[in-house]
């Protein structure tokens, strides 16, 4: 049981809850090499990057027995990691779909249709935020700012940004995704990162300046 | 407009590669040696003369920061940390700093330690960053192989480590002891200062903790000299700035400009301007969320630096510039960054945790005109009773917005209310 939700039951793809969960060998290996990062005796300083490596082994989410074994593993109270998992957004303590769909509503995606792109994640995921597809593929959530804010509307796919989305390119690269394809990355305008859509305004070196 | 022989991030949209070459054929690395063997007094006065404010928010004089460090080491490790932790609502600049040009930051890094005496160096990444990380990662390992960080950076004999650490969605942790508890392996919830971080910051030791960008222009000041920066901009706002223009803009982007540049021109020149026109503009949120709006009518003629936006009752903050057009419903504008800062309280502080939620119920309730007049004066009650009673600044960034809207657009706040109520009494 995770200490936030009341269990639930993984479905479909879902990774399974379990009584007892270990490192891979070569997530331990990663394990170690992250905890020597940090000074002696502060190894609790790598719980974060070793709950991200316990979320990612295991599909998506942390059943208990993960947070007791990164505690266990560096030594800390084991109601410490619970802090901790409760408290950063990116943490899952429940069985979510394997396919993690965070679309950015806050204003200034608001402001450039981030309903939109809601719209086309319920429509091509039938779900609502906060559920997962009853095929236990597709998790879908609201995100607050990623932090991408010159290319909004964006959505973040497991590790990649869509971003400069409408409907239809929302739509687009979810189908893709369904499809078992993956899109490009990035800005869906064909526009190079965050430079003004349409060409560049500077770093034009046009009088020949270095 | 800024010369572009003048500006810092040449590789701002990733035209070409971060990785080490392309970052030498940009200037990059270039004579670092030489720079740090000046030694820590030379660096930290460059950089006070030069008069660079930090870039992550709050603008307190860098030069002035570091030299709260200790002068003298007692032989135990001291910190730079490097907030990364990039979530202000409107702010994407530090974004392209680490994907595309890491190595501005790592020399940095490298200057900015030698100039503090610092020996181990986190950089903490905000967790959604995982492609920017991972670049961030790759150029840490080009740099120790190269022998420009590591033990005898750059072959001056300073020592300084380099870690790379990723946060997981917190909002908090770019509040600066948020951020090390996090580093800690605690909840990110601020600490009460003092002491400061300088005296007593992460692990208890001596800590800097400065923002991506600020960071990031230390190379090229102490290269080109404190006063080309400081020619660059106006007295007390010196220097260029990255600025990200989001919103109803023709051309969203980010843009590294000079400081001072007046926000139409910013908006127009490199924005393609606001859609259907400038006089179509209903108001700025000039420095991220947690800064109060501007009406249209001091959107004309603002400046957009510390000072100016401070005179008119707003502030530069992260400088992610957010348009709002007339199409735009302010108040639900406003709300959903009431609903942002309710998310991302941590906790600790009551007047936050439960006056965010206080908030953005009214806010909510404003927003379809289900209020009493007199609650608005209520509302404007309840965010005095948050700023300036909480431990860090959320609880004053959040109640910001809300007074900036009350200031400025109480008409539209009581005509909601009337218009409801005369709905209903049809």
């Amino acid at each position: 049981m995770s200490p936030r939700y009341p269990h639930r039951r993984p479905v479909g793809e879902m990774a399974p809850d379990v009584e007892t969960f270990a490192f891979t060998p070569e997530n331990l290996e990663k394990a170690r090499e992250i905890i020597a990062r940090y000074p002696e005796g502060r190894q609790a300083s790598a719980v974060l990057p070793l709950l991200h490596l316990a979320q990612a082994q295991h599909g998506g989410w942390l059943p208990r027995a993960a947070l007791d074994h990164v505690a266990d593993l560096l030594g800390m109270p084991r109601i410490q990691v619970y802090e901790v998992g409760t408290f950063y957004d990116m943490f899952n303590l429940e069985p979510v779909g394997r396919i993690q769909v965070r679309v950015c509503t806050t204003t200034p995606c608001w402001l450039c249709g981030s309903d939109e792109v809601l719209r086309a994640c319920r429509d091509v995921l039938g779900i609502e935020p906060g559920e997962s597809t009853p095929d236990g593929r597709f998790f879908l959530r609201e995100f607050e700012c990623l932090g991408a804010c010159a290319n909004a509307p964006v959505m973040w796919i497991d590790d990649d940004y869509y971003e400069d989305l409408d409907y239809e390119r929302a739509r687009r690269v979810l189908e893709a995704i369904a499809r078992g394809e993956r899109p490009r990355p990035g800005p869906q305008s064909g526009r190079r990162a965050s430079e003004p859509a349409g060409g560049k305004t500077t770093l034009l070196f046009a009088d020949g300046e270095e | 407009m800024l010369r572009d022989r003048d500006r810092i991030f040449t590789n701002l949209y990733g035209e070409q590669p971060w990785n080490l070459a392309a970052a030498r054929r940009r200037g990059d690395w270039d004579g670092t040696r030489d720079l740090i063997l000046k030694g820590r007094e030379w660096l930290v006065q460059q950089i006070k003369d030069s008069g660079l404010r930090g870039r992550g928010g709050a603008g307190f004089p860098t030069g002035l920061k570091w030299s709260f460090m200790p002068k003298k080491s007692d032989g135990g490790p001291v910190y730079l940390v490097v907030n990364a932790d990039e979530s202000e609502p409107g702010t994407c600049k530090d974004r392209e700093i680490l994907r595309h040009e890491p190595h501005k930051l790592l020399e940095g890094i490298v200057l900015a330690g030698a100039a503090m005496g610092c020996t181990h160096c986190y950089i903490y990444v905000r967790g959604e960053f995982v492609r920017e990380a991972q670049v961030l990662e790759a150029a840490v390992r080009e740099a120790y192989e190269a022998g420009l960080i590591g033990r005898d950076a750059c072959g001056s004999g300073y020592d300084i480590e380099v870690v790379v650490h990723r946060g997981a969605g917190a909002y908090i942790c770019g509040e600066e002891t948020g951020l090390l508890e996090s580093l800690e392996g605690k909840k990110g919830q601020p600490r009460l200062k003092p002491p400061f971080p300088a005296q007593v910051g992460l692990y208890g030791r001596p800590t800097t903790v400065n923002n991506v960008e600020t960071i990031a222009v230390v190379p090229a000041i102490l290269r080109r000299g404190a006063d080309w920066f400081a020619s660059l901009g106006r007295p007390n706002n010196t220097g260029t700035k990255i600025f990200c223009i989001s919103g109803h803009v023709n051309r969203p982007c980010t843009v590294e400009e000079e400081m001072g540049i007046p926000l139409r021109e910013l908006i127009e020149k490199h924005a393609g301007g606001v859609r259907d026109g400038w006089d179509n503009l209903l108001a700025v949120i000039p420095g991220g969320s947690s800064v109060p709006l501007i009406p249209k009518s001091v959107c004309d003629t603002v400046r957009m630096d510390f000072d100016a936006l401070r005179e008119v009752g707003s502030g530069l903050g992260t400088a992610g510039v957010i348009v709002m057009d007339r199409s735009t419903d302010i108040v639900r504008a406003i709300a959903r960054l009431s609903r942002f800062y309710m998310h991302e309280s941590c906790g600790q502080c009551t007047p936050c945790r439960e006056g965010t939620g206080w908030l953005w119920r009214m806010m909510e309730r404003l927003a379809r005109g289900e209020a009493e007049i007199e609650e608005i004066d209520q509302l404007w009650d309840v965010t005095k009773q948050i700023e300036g009673h909480t431990i860090c600044a959320l609880g004053d960034a959040a109640a910001w917005p809300v007074q900036g809207l009350i200031r400025h657009f109480r008409d539209e706040l009581e005509r909601r209310i009337r218009a409801r109520k005369s709905r209903r009494a049809a």
